[in-house]
């Protein structure tokens, strides 16, 4: 077992670090600083140049030993070359093409030149002021792993995932109030959704072509079909507003939370009903059952004890891939009724272009759905001797 | 290649044995699911001349021989604050007014299919710009995602071994990724409008369809015709792309069947939250539109738009039920 157990934890170091990875690319690679959005579209180069390095955005993507810091504009003098858009601060520079460099002490206003080379150390308490004619600037990492690969993994490790933008917080503070209202919402929907849907799809298969089977299937066809966007505003249109039975907004008691859980539970049953019965209908054929039957087991007996409980392997499957999503929450119907869940931060933040909790929310994700399915196999490994020892 | 000619009971049975096409027009569920979305494809046809005409040019900057004339309104944007929400066939007057160039326009009746909406546009327009906008979406992903599934599907499964590891890991890690959430990250990065949802949609919803093939390759991969093949010497690419690939495209039809209704589903979503499309009649920024004056009574526009949608994804959900009964009788009960 505990063999089995390691063996599954090291299969599990590829798949996070590639959902590491590929979060890295999507939200630092392509997604680039976030400074224009946060600090408007007039920000100053200096301003957003100070954003980067204070975020560490400007710093190599994984490794290196150089940086590129965007301090150049074109000389105002207009003669066609160019000049530093503000002083750099202390630190290890190169300017290649600079002619000479201006080094300045804060304090006292004593001024250094540096002519005829392009490689400088500006000291504690010294700034660098000019450096006309510099094709690029170049600053030296602290040392080669100083990379931003390197801090957003460190930033993981200590629970850090920067600040909101919309609330001022930590964006771990936001993640943690949202998840109880989430489970709130996510865990009846889920219980509910299952039981339903697995009766349903058992009396689909004990009467299988019959008129019940026929509707069911007609029925749950259509449910699938209905948007979940329609779902939601006929659901509040309906029960909330034409026959008032259900309060529309809030997150006060159990009773708001019915109309949402309603309207999750309906829009996901046509799919798992159908899913349920296909699982059900791929043990009915098995010789097993023909045994239990042709022993004279009860139709009851035989469908709810043998078939069942063999079918429930791709059903508790199917279930456990629906786990992750009861963290993540879901998005529109968390904002529609107002539950102050992780489903509503992801869609204010998406509105809002805070892009520190878009990315919270999907590493979080991504991270939980590792760790539950780590947790199903194990527990697979636990009920079936199969799996355990296969290979 | 010189066929190899099939033994007389095997021929016969062949040609006894209706093909899968006759199946599946044989019945009238199927029929009807068809034709339904021949007229949808119409539709979205109509809607992109429409579309085309008002644009002016082909594309963007297009030279001048696919250019005819400068970019317009379209008469699905125009708005007439006179004729705010007729319900349903009712008829809006434009009453008669001058151009800023001095042209005269004279008053006209204009028939509401549909109803209007909130600034007097026509629904039954805006319906039809929304059909051209989801079937713009459904091929433009299947076209990202399908190619991208086959081709690491059938490497994968072809090859086994490191590439077959590293594409189950990579089927792994993204579909570890929460669903819509990853869609708008993307959609978000990559900018509002189409261009983010193709590649939204796009990128993240290939895994279905590389299992699938890569699965189906697995199975054919020691089959008699392959190793025939092998013997005769054929290179890797031509055995995995003339001989095996065929024998699984039944899988790439049932799979763009499944990711097209899905794929329109989620732009409709992506379009409501208001970071798809922009300044276009897409379904779900009609559905968003609509909703705030639903609660006055004012239900038309919603009725209709959910109705389309309701519509266009069921056919193709029965269509992709037909196909997998069709194609792929092991999975018959699915």
């Amino acid at each position: 077992m505990w063999r089995y157990v390691l063996r599954r934890l090291l299969e599990m170091v590829p798949t996070t670090f590639g959902v590491l990875m590929l979060s890295f690319v999507l939200f630092y690679v392509v997604g680039g600083s976030p400074a224009a959005t946060v600090l408007g579209q007039h920000a100053s180069q200096r301003a957003i140049a100070a954003f980067d390095a204070a975020n560490g955005y400007d710093l190599p993507l994984f490794c290196g030993n150089w940086y590129t810091v965007d301090a150049l504009r074109k000389a105002t003098d207009g003669s066609g070359t160019t000049e530093l858009a503000f002083a750099l601060g202390p630190g290890r520079y190169d300017l290649p093409g600079a002619a000479r460099l201006t080094l300045r002490e804060a304090k006292t206003g004593t001024v250094r030149h540096e002519v005829g080379r392009t490689e400088v150390t500006v000291p504690e308490g010294w700034t660098l002021t000019e450096a006309d004619g510099a094709t690029d600037v170049r600053r030296h990492t602290r040392h080669f792993f100083d990379s931003q690969f390197v801090r957003y993994l460190n930033g993981l490790i200590h629970l850090d995932l920067g600040m909101s933008l919309e609330t001022k917080q930590p964006v771990t503070t936001v993640l943690a109030q949202g998840l109880l209202p989430t489970l709130s919402l996510s865990v009846p929907i889920l219980l509910f959704g299952a039981g339903i849907g697995v009766v349903l799809g058992l009396l689909c298969a004990a009467f299988q072509g019959g008129l019940l089977d026929k509707g069911v299937l007609a029925v749950s066809t259509l449910l699938m079909s209905v948007n979940y966007v329609v779902w939601i505003l006929l659901g509040q249109f309906l029960l909330g507003f034409k026959w008032p039975i259900f309060p529309i907004w809030g997150y006060e008691s159990a009773y708001y939370l019915a109309l949402p859980v309603l309207i999750g539970v309906v829009s996901a049953l046509g799919f798992d009903v159908r899913f349920y019965r296909a699982a059900i209908l791929d043990e009915v054929y098995r010789p097993y059952v023909r045994t239990a039957v042709s022993k004279g087991v009860s139709r009851g007996r035989v469908l709810f004890v043998h078939v069942l409980r063999n079918s429930l392997i791709p059903i508790v499957t199917y279930i456990s891939l629906s786990i992750p999503y009861l963290f993540t929450g879901s998005l529109l119907l968390e904002s529609f009724f107002g539950i102050p869940g992780l489903g509503c931060v992801s869609i204010n933040a998406i509105n809002s272009a805070d892009m520190s909790v878009v990315r919270a929310v999907v590493i979080f994700g991504a991270l939980i759905y590792q760790v539950v399915n780590l947790l199903t196999d194990i527990a697979y490994g636990w009920l079936d001797p199969r799996v355990r020892f296969a290979q | 290649m010189s066929a190899i000619p099939d033994t007389p009971a095997a021929e016969s049975a062949a040609r006894r044995a209706p093909s899968a096409w006759a199946r599946l027009w044989g019945d009238w569920g199927t029929r009807l699911c068809i034709v339904a979305i021949a007229l949808y494809t119409l539709t979205a046809l109509y809607g992109e001349i429409v579309y085309r005409y008002h644009k002016g040019s082909l594309w963007e900057n297009a030279p001048a021989c696919l250019t005819w004339g400068p970019e317009r309104q379209a008469p699905y944007n125009v708005t007439h604050l006179e004729c705010r929400y007729l319900p349903p066939l009712s008829i809006g007057v434009w009453p008669a007014h001058t151009l800023a160039d001095g042209t005269p326009v004279p008053e006209r009746r204009h028939r509401y299919w549909l109803g209007s909406d909130n600034l007097g546009r026509d629904v039954l327009q805006r319906l039809i710009q929304g059909a051209r906008i989801a079937f713009h979406v459904g091929v433009m992903t299947s076209l990202i995602a399908i190619p991208l599934g086959v081709l690491l599907g059938c490497l994968g499964g072809y090859f086994g071994g490191k590439v077959d590891s590293v594409v189950v890991w990579l089927c792994a890690t993204v579909s570890a990724m929460p669903g819509l959430l990853f869609i708008l990250a993307i959609a978000l990065i990559a900018g509002k409008g189409l261009f983010g949802i193709y590649l939204g949609i796009g990128l993240t919803t290939w895994v279905s369809v590389c299992r699938n093939i890569r699965g189906e390759v697995i199975k054919h991969r020691d089959r008699a015709y392959v190793q025939a093949a092998r013997v005769l010497g054929y290179s890797h690419g031509r055995i995995l792309f003339r001989h095996i690939l065929p024998n699984v495209m039944h899988i790439v039809l049932i799979s763009f069947s499944i990711r097209f209704p899905a794929s329109v589903a989620t732009e409709v979503f992506i379009s409501f939250l208001g970071i798809g499309v922009q300044g276009e009649p897409s379904w779900g920024v009609m559905i968003n539109n609509a909703r705030v004056r639903l609660w006055q009574g004012i239900w038309w526009e919603l009725a209709f738009v959910s109705l389309a949608i309701f519509l266009l994804v069921l056919i193709f959900n029965r269509l992709a039920d037909a196909l997998r009964d069709v194609f792929d009788p092991a999975l018959r009960n699915r």
